[in-house]
């Protein structure tokens, strides 16, 4: 018979990654954006790239990312964020370079950015967090906004007819040769959380195959912009977000070698 | 089989209420304090001790605020087999 | 090494010579012999980064990003695609990151016209971006000085941290003049402490931003850029007098048509009229006190430009109102004659204004 013993409930499971900086995040309660920073913070950790990691800051509420993800960091004009990674991944391709980027950044102002620097196929990471609306400037429309959806800009509910269509830009981006990794993913339960911490590794490891762009959109929550209460704007996500922006991979590498 | 035994402890004043790590429990351990914290929120506590440990809360916590332990259940290595013993026999094993 | 080459080409020589590490650029006339001389020659030579952007605003923010590494970036345009520009230059001053950009002018407002022109001095010296920034703006008047100016602007790139502007025009860009070409440079990598390089354990990790959302702390960086911009003023004016000493009048003229005013001065000269010609090399930092020093020996300026006048002001802010300062400008892309600008001159004289 072989003998067993408990040991005390102090094994470590879980704690806060070293790359996230100890400091108070100045997101809303329940912003998704904690979430993925942290998802960050700990790839960079466990693949151990903190010294050979160079984020880009958007303009939007993810602004500061440089004051809670402890690695060198370039703040981007608003939507410029994937051109400032090339910038800086063509001079330093040794090294692990991503963006950061809201919808309003990414797939409005910085549409132009965002589709060329996946049609190269620049070696970065873009992480796209989209929230269906602009944050920062106090919830107007964003071009993810989904129809009827209300916004400061929309008030009445986004009509599509003058408005336009919520825009795809994910599986936009799939389609163009340059990108080797997409994925659509999401923070809201624990579950997704973990298979968009695999996404975000798997964004990193990539890069070093140099087979072009790794695009990761989170689909993600703005209990401020929405006003709703954080455990709301989850339970919103899942039934209206998700059925618009359905979760998943959109393009595997293998994809793109076949 | 039995459930693992966690715990978790809570950096209440980095805590900003939102409540996604109570909603996401399944063993229903948090509820939100009555008192706010420095900060102003009210901040997540751990009731019960039913907690197993699984993470939950901490992979939701937008604010990394939450560090989980967890009770692992190791096998003691064998040190060495003793057979055919009758008599009274001490093993001692430095640390 | 001595070579007959355009404007435009010396300019991509120069740098690939002085060590260059990346250009990013979009294609416009007067200028786009730059990327297509870097695309033949720059990636075999030293193997500078030579990328097409899908636009100037893409271009200028690739130049932001590669700044901040610390290593020597540039980028070249003509007047609508420096307008595009302008948001992410004023970012790279508030940043304050080294860098040079060229504008090879072309006449304006609007899509304009594809020749030369210099009427986007204002927007090169006097801001264009938003917020409180200086360039340093440098003028050159000859294909050798295009060549020269380039390894000059990243000196005085990074010893202040500053972006550098080079603004020339479509002619000097297109004409062909014999250049002589400073030795090959290697590509070295500075040990600089501000660069987004990736984070050693020896030190916390380093951020690039023009977000400083406490007045108290913007106002901070704008007194500490002022400071900056002061010694600049202080040290970095750059000029040239031709003729000046016994002249009556002086004309100012910044460019190529510094050359073209040097043949009216001469022609000047050749009737009788004393006539000098003050050239502004760096636009900013402006040669105010230098211009002022002709005042109490001359009778009067005429301000020459390819513009409706715009150095003008910055002339006349130096003579403080002590001596009649007159303009001869041509816009549009045409270019003033020696001939012209005799004219010109002769008639203010004679009208009693000058
Ligand atoms: C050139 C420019 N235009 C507009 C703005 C104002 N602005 C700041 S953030 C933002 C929208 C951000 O929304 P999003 O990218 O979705 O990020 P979120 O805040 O939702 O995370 C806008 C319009 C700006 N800073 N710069
Ligand atoms: S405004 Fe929205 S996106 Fe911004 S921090 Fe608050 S919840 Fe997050
Ligand atoms: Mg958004």
């Amino acid at each position: 018979m072989s003998v067993e013993s408990l040991e005390k409930i102090d094994t470590k499971v879980f704690e806060r990654p070293t790359t996230l900086i100890d400091t108070e995040m100045h997101y809303c309660p329940g912003c998704g954006h904690g979430v993925a920073h942290r998802l960050i913070a700990e790839v960079i950790d466990e693949l151990g790239i903190v010294e050979d990691t160079i984020g880009v800051a958007p303009v939007g509420c993810s602004v500061f990312a440089y004051n809670y993800i402890g690695v060198d960091f370039s703040q981007a004009a608003h939507g410029r964020a994937s051109a400032v990674a090339t910038g800086i991944k063509r001079v330093l391709p040794e090294k692990y370079v991503f963006s950061y980027q809201g919808d309003g950044d990414l797939a409005a102002i910085g549409t132009g950015e965002t589709i060329h620097t996946c049609n190269r196929g620049e070696n970065v990471l873009i992480i796209f967090i989209n929230n269906g609306i602009y944050g920062m400037t106090g919830g107007q429309m964003a071009p993810t906004t989904l129809p009827s959806m209300k916004s400061t800009t929309s008030p009445f509910g986004r009509d599509t007819k003058s408005m336009g269509f919520p825009l795809k830009i994910t599986e936009l981006v799939a389609q163009l040769p340059g990108t080797y990794y997409v994925t659509r993913q999401s923070v809201h339960k624990p579950l997704n959380v973990r298979r968009a911490k695999k996404a975000i590794q798997k964004g990193f490891e990539y890069q070093k195959l140099n087979k072009g762009t790794c695009f990761i959109e989170i689909v993600s929550n703005c209990n401020s912009g929405w006003k709703m209460s954080p455990v709301e704007s989850n339970k919103w996500m899942d039934e209206h977000m998700l059925a618009y922006y359905p979760l998943g991979d959109i393009k595997l590498p293998n994809d793109t070698e076949a | 089989m039995a459930k693992a035994k966690g715990n978790i402890i809570i950096d209440i004043e980095k805590c900003k209420g939102c409540e996604i790590c109570m909603d996401a429990c399944p063993e229903d351990v948090i509820a939100m304090s009555k008192e706010v914290n420095n900060k102003g929120y009210l901040y997540a506590v751990k009731i019960e001790d039913s907690c197993t440990g699984c993470t939950n809360c901490a992979l939701v916590c937008p604010d990394a605020v939450i560090t989980v332990y967890r009770e692992v259940k190791k096998k003691k290595e064998q040190v060495a087999k003793i057979t055919n013993v009758t008599g009274n026999i001490t093993v001692t094993v430095d640390k | 090494m001595i070579k007959l080459m355009k404007g435009n080409e010396a300019l991509a020589e120069a740098a690939i010579r002085v060590g260059a590490d990346a250009y990013f650029g979009y294609p416009i006339t007067p200028q786009s012999e730059v990327l297509e001389y870097l695309a033949r020659e720059a990636e075999q030579k030293t193997g500078m980064v030579v990328l097409q952007a899908e636009s100037e605003v893409a271009a200028i923010n690739m130049v932001y990003g590669a700044a901040g590494t610390g290593k020597k970036v540039w980028t070249s345009s003509s007047s609508p695609g420096v307008s595009l520009m302008q948001e992410g230059i004023s970012y790279i001053a508030s940043a304050e990151l080294p860098c040079l950009i060229v504008n090879v002018q072309r006449g304006g407002p609007g899509l304009g016209t594809i020749q030369p022109a210099q009427s986007d001095y204002f927007q090169s010296v006097k801001g264009g971006g938003h917020g409180d920034y200086r360039m340093i703006v440098l003028a050159p008047a000859t294909v050798q000085e295009m060549s020269d100016f380039v390894k000059l602007s990243f000196e005085l790139a990074f010893k202040y941290r500053n972006p550098v502007m080079m603004l020339t025009d479509g002619a000097l860009g297109q004409m062909m003049e014999k250049v002589e070409f400073f030795e090959q440079q290697e590509r070295e990598t500075l040990d600089l402490d501000w660069t987004t390089v990736g984070k050693p354990p020896t030190r916390s990790h380093n951020f690039i931003t023009s977000l400083h959302i406490k007045p108290d702390k913007m106002e901070e960086v704008n007194i500490h850029l002022q400071k900056k911009y002061k010694l600049i003023e202080e040290n970095e004016i750059r000029y040239e007098e031709i003729m000046c000493e016994d002249a009556d009048y002086i004309i100012t003229a910044f460019g190529l048509v510094a050359r073209i005013c040097t043949k009216a001065a001469e022609l000047a000269r050749e009737k009788g009229i004393k006539v000098g010609v003050f050239r502004p090399i760096s636009l900013f930092p402006f040669p105010y006190e230098q211009i002022k020093s002709h005042t109490g020996k001359i009778k009067g300026i005429l301000d020459v430009e390819m513009n409706a006048g715009q150095m003008i002001e910055d002339v006349k802010l130096s003579v403080e109102g002590k001596v009649p300062v007159e303009f001869h400008g041509r816009m549009g892309g045409i270019v003033p004659t020696p001939d012209e600008i005799l004219e010109a001159l002769e008639k203010y004289i004679a009208g009693g204004k000058l």
